[in-house]
């Protein structure tokens, strides 16, 4: 069973939310693996500080080219949907960090000039604390291609009962990518425009990729009674309301507000706890 | 020889558009002949990624040895160098301008990108 914490606006709790969902879960005593899929700025091991057991590199393929095999065909620049790979005087020249790794060069080209090479992209690391299993991706700095990455991190921990997944912000590709194939999302937004509108995109990304989702407001008290409507308006499902706090801010730059977080929110974050375990386990049975 | 001069509009007299990758078009200018064609970019204007690339096809698919604009980016580089293309940076002014300043040898030949991808 997969939970995803997305949010559209960066900045809104996804972490402090993950974190506390999953440190509530292991105080049940269920099996829970806490999966950082912000592989471009992990942070969720900043505040779990979990003793890493395993760093695994993660590549992926891209194409090379036997110079002195290839005819200039341009089979290989004709496939490529990304313009990786060009014919230039009628040799093929390769923008390795634009290829998105789909292989059609390799299996087009007529003279078998191309073989895939990995390319290191960025690691994973794991280790365990206090019953949670932890996963996280970084990607290396430079790299553009962080899906491939964050697919990996969600191998990681499959045995565990409830993974729940920290999801990048936005909305577009390594977002979906956290996202999609979860069980439930919990979307974490703030009661500002900025907050509002980014909200409005991630639920309707998660829309459609046809996942049930429910809202959390975090620092609830800071944008007015204005964005109660507006949610009213929208349809979405207010799972947890949690107010604007300096403990929580002071506890967050030290790196342990979330044991402040479980006692003083306890209702509230158990309340998403049960709601997030609850919807997910009846979307993974139909 | 054929010259490329990155365009926001379609004739001699036109603005020099400063970008390459997503410039609206190119004036490709024959200097034997003082003869000129229009290449319109559109397609490019719209491309996710690559542009820069995909212009420097374009360019060298009309047969310049030269290109005149306004930034190139490193991908674009990367191409028109393997192809060969010798590349002038002018901004401001018009197509005909930059042909003149070309041919008078006052306009600054680059080595290397001067942008970043995606400026």
């Amino acid at each position: 069973m997969n939970i995803a914490i997305a949010s559209g606006k960066g900045g809104t709790g996804k972490t402090t939310v993950a974190m506390a969902l999953a440190t509530c879960y292991a105080r049940n005593s269920l099996s829970v693996a806490l999966l950082d899929c912000d592989v471009e700025e992990p942070n969720v091991n900043l505040f779990l500080k979990a003793g890493i057991d395993t760093t695994e590199p993660v590549s992926v393929l891209i194409p090379e080219v036997d110079e002195p095999s290839c005819n200039g065909c341009g089979e290989c620049e004709r496939i490529c949907a990304f313009n990786a790979i060009v014919l230039v005087r009628a040799k093929p020249l390769l923008f390795a960090e634009m290829c998105h790794s789909c292989g059609g060069c390799y299996h087009v080209c007529p003279e078998r000039a191309i073989k895939e090479i990995g390319k290191e992209i960025g690691f994973i690391e794991s280790g365990t604390r206090d019953g949670i299993a932890y996963a996280g991706g970084r990607l290396n700095i430079g790299e553009a291609m962080s899906p491939p990455l964050i697919r990996e991190v969600k191998r990681r921990h499959s045995d565990s009962g409830t993974r729940i997944i920290d999801s990048p912000p936005g909305t577009s590709c390594p977002a979906v990518e956290a996202v999609k194939d979860s069980d439930f999302v919990v979307l974490v937004t703030e009661p500002t425009p900025f907050g509002l509108n980014d909200l409005n995109l991630a639920a309707g990304a998660v829309r459609a990729l046809g996942i049930p989702f429910g809202v959390v407001v975090n620092r609830a008290d800071i944008g007015g009674d204005s964005f109660t409507a507006e949610y009213a308006k929208r349809g979405y499902d207010i799972i947890a309301s949690i107010p604007h706090s300096r403990e929580i801010a002071e506890g967050y730059s030290r790196g342990d507000c979330v044991s402040y977080i479980v006692e003083r929110f306890r209702a509230e974050i158990e309340n998403i706890a049960s709601y997030a375990e609850h919807q997910a386990r009846r979307n993974a049975r139909v | 020889m054929k010259i490329a001069i990155t365009t926001s509009g379609r004739d001699l007299t036109s603005p020099i558009d400063e970008r390459f990758g997503r410039a609206s078009g190119f004036i490709i200018f024959d200097t034997e002949t003082g003869a000129h064609e229009y290449l319109d970019n559109k397609q490019n204007l719209q491309a996710a990624q690559g542009a820069g690339i995909q212009s420097a096809k374009t360019v060298m698919d009309a047969g310049v040895s030269v290109l005149i604009t306004g930034n190139v980016g490193p991908k674009a580089y990367a191409t028109l160098s393997a192809g060969g293309v010798e590349i002038f940076l002018k901004n401001g002014g018009t197509v005909d301008d930059a042909i003149v300043e070309y041919k008078a040898g006052s306009l600054s030949k680059t080595g290397g990108a001067n942008v970043e991808g995606h400026w």
